[in-house]
């Protein structure tokens, strides 16, 4: 199974979001090997739920499109294990805690490991309430992914000292989608988690254009790209392969130049 | 810090941005509680703007009708704003305020937070944005419109089932977006700590009143108190003075729609399992796989998936009770309080009302019962006409 830290054996990681089941799951699957073959380093699956607090708009209606197309965790982990022999790099879930929390953590990251994701991110899953999943996804060989805040402040050592995998920066304040501009000072968060941590470091939320990448893989260990992607699937749905194909590449080029 | 739990349930399940916010709300919280500044301004804006205390109404005619204990009526009705949600927003506008913040945000159901809130931030000078379910602002347009004249920005939510769930997630996603000048006045016992401890807080004043009043009416405790549970605030505030007395009942009505057997219903404890939503660990109406279902209620105020993880933990643990109540119900209740005794609950108190009645009726003469009255009707009528086949404009 490979591991988060392969991303980063190679340069820069171009980490890209897809959301399992929009608009189904046999094209999600099809996307996911798009997304490899063009250059994604790491690939983030997002699990749909029913009240996503910390997305905007794009997974929102990414959500209710996966949702309303019959998408469940079953699915989700047979659409996963179908690719097996197909996707060589690392996978990791995005999905908030109560699907996690239902269906058991125990099943949850047993059949992680059964089906090869290596990590797991949670949005709504604080430092401080991490201990009763981490200590299950580890026995399982998952990983926690951390996410670290523009508010983060004075909680940045402790959350990096404890991070695992990598650790997830978010750009700004707010949701995920797509921005015009960053303001928060991103420069002096990662010197701040650089102090504490080796860990690599990826930026998310709101990065879309080749400015944003070429800036941020400059000064991080990567960038995550989902709005504008799950915004593509959005627009062509079943025929989006090529236009996603075609988007990641042409970022991951700029990328491997920064 | 204390991570606010409640046995099992409880805690801070929310995005990292929002987290140190929630560890200054706490401490200045915290400064506040033990400010004597603090709580005399509180109470005088209680006493003074909201009018309390509420009274504790002796039912007669009810009383008299079912023969059984004594009912009494906590009228949270007569407050200021016309519920109990004044208590807990005056509280928080004035915490908020304290603490340099000069935006107060909202979710509401019903409208009663999101017009307790935008008139808190009228009498404070705050600038205050209500979110609302699309579906709650055309059933509830009436308090729509009070909120505007009270200065307040309401925005109608289309995410989701577009009522109070969805509400809370848009709040809470506007506050992630903007904490420095603004605090989200969170209208119920629920969310993530420390809010489930302040609102529980600022809304025990209900109960500290029924036990100081009755005291004096009848020099006793009373046998059961019984109030209706959406998220719990009002339930909580008149059930905590009494949780160490165990010859008290605490019961709470939640809303059973078309009934329990059904899938149109907000029936929280009756039909919910254990889950994370909107911060907190709690009971949740939610399929297998932990999406959150849809709930119904024919009260726009109980019509949440969830409910505070201090009931749900008063659940567990017995300390409380909590019966499913419908729709059919509560409205029968509503017509029978306004004519026996000429007050129109909220249909969400009627609730409470429909199960109070019956176990009075169950009870020996020499019993108390103290329903809490959470709100007033007004905001109902139209509704409730509609429901009873008459078509009326407001």
């Amino acid at each position: 199974m490979s591991r988060i830290a392969d991303a980063f054996e190679n340069g820069k990681a171009f980490i890209a979001y897809l959301m399992a089941g929009d608009p189904d799951l046999e094209t999600a699957a099809e996307l996911i090997v798009e997304a490899q073959e063009a250059g994604a380093d790491l690939i983030e699956i997002g699990i749909p739920f029913s009240d996503p607090i910390a997305e905007g708009e794009v997974i929102q209606q990414a959500s209710i499109r996966a949702l309303s197309a019959g998408t469940k965790l079953d699915g989700v982990f047979g659409m996963v294990a179908s690719l097996k022999r197909r996707v060589r790099v690392p996978l990791v879930f995005m999905t908030y805690l109560n699907p996690v929390f239902v269906f058991g953590y125990e099943r949850f990251f047993a059949k992680c490991r059964e089906i090869g994701v290596c990590g797991i991110i949670i949005p709504d899953l604080p430092y401080e309430e991490q201990a009763e999943v981490k200590v299950v996804a580890n026995q399982y060989g998952v990983e926690l992914v951390t996410l670290i805040a523009p508010t983060s402040n004075q909680r940045i050592e402790a959350i990096a000292k404890n991070a695992e995998g990598f650790l997830y920066l978010v750009s700004s304040m707010g949701v995920t989608g797509m921005r015009q501009s960053i303001t928060t000072d991103i420069r002096a968060v990662i010197r701040d988690i650089r102090a504490a941590t080796g860990l690599q470091v990826a930026v998310g939320f709101g990065i879309s254009s080749e400015e944003q990448v070429e800036k941020y893989s400059t000064i991080a260990d990567g960038v995550i790209v989902g709005s504008a992607i799950v915004k593509l699937v959005g627009e062509y749905a079943k025929a989006a392969g090529p236009k996603v194909s075609e988007y990641i590449r042409r970022l991951k080029g700029v990328q491997r130049k920064a | 810090m204390n991570t606010g739990r409640y046995g099992q349930y409880g805690g801070q399940y929310v995005p990292e941005t929002l987290m140190n916010t929630l560890h200054e709300l706490e401490e200045a919280y915290e400064g506040c509680r033990k400010d004597p500044v603090f709580q005399s301004e509180l109470a005088g804006l209680l006493n003074r703007y909201a009018g309390r205390p509420s009274l504790l109404y002796f039912a007669k005619n009810l009383t008299d009708k079912t023969g059984g204990a004594k009912i009494y009526l906590k009228r949270e009705d007569l407050n200021h704003t016309g519920s109990h949600k004044i208590n807990n927003v005056l509280g928080q506008a004035l915490l908020a305020k304290g603490m340099g913040k000069t935006r107060l945000i909202a979710e509401t159901g019903a409208g009663q937070h999101g017009v307790a809130t935008a008139t808190a931030a009228a009498l404070l000078g705050m600038a205050c944005e209500v979110f609302m379910g699309k579906e709650d602002t055309e059933r509830q347009a009436l308090n729509v419109y009070r909120m505007r004249l009270l200065g307040a920005k309401v925005h109608a939510v289309t995410s989701g089932t577009m009522t109070l769930k969805d509400a809370v997630n848009e709040t809470m996603r506007e506050w992630s977006s903007r904490v420095d000048d603004t605090h989200y006045v969170l209208g119920s016992v629920m969310g993530p700590h420390p809010f489930p401890m302040i609102v529980r807080d600022f809304q025990s004043v209900i109960g500290k009143e029924i036990r100081t009043q009755l005291q004096k009416e009848e020099g006793r405790l009373p046998d059961a108190v019984v109030a209706c549970v959406g998220g719990g605030s009002n339930a909580i505030g008149a059930f905590y003075d009494f949780i160490g007395e165990p010859s008290v009942r605490l019961i709470g009505c939640e809303a059973a729609g078309k009934g329990v057997d059904t899938e149109q219903h907000a029936a929280t404890i009756a039909k919910g399992s254990t889950g994370v939503l909107h911060g907190m660990k709690s009971l949740f109406c939610q399929d297998e796989f932990g999406q959150i279902m849809p709930v119904y209620s024919i009260s726009a105020g109980l019509d949440y998936p969830g409910i505070g993880p201090e009931h749900a933990n008063l659940h567990e643990t017995g300390r409380a009770e909590y019966i499913p109540v419908t729709d059919d119900e509560a409205v029968e209740a509503f017509n029978y309080l306004s004519r026996t005794e000429g007050i129109i609950p909220a249909i969400e108190s009627a609730h409470a009302v429909y199960h109070a009645v019956k176990l009075a009726g169950t009870m020996t003469k020499d019993q108390v019962v103290v329903i809490c009255l959470s709100g007033r009707g007004d905001k109902d009528v139209a509704a409730v006409a509609r429901y009873q086949g008459e078509d009326i404009h407001e």
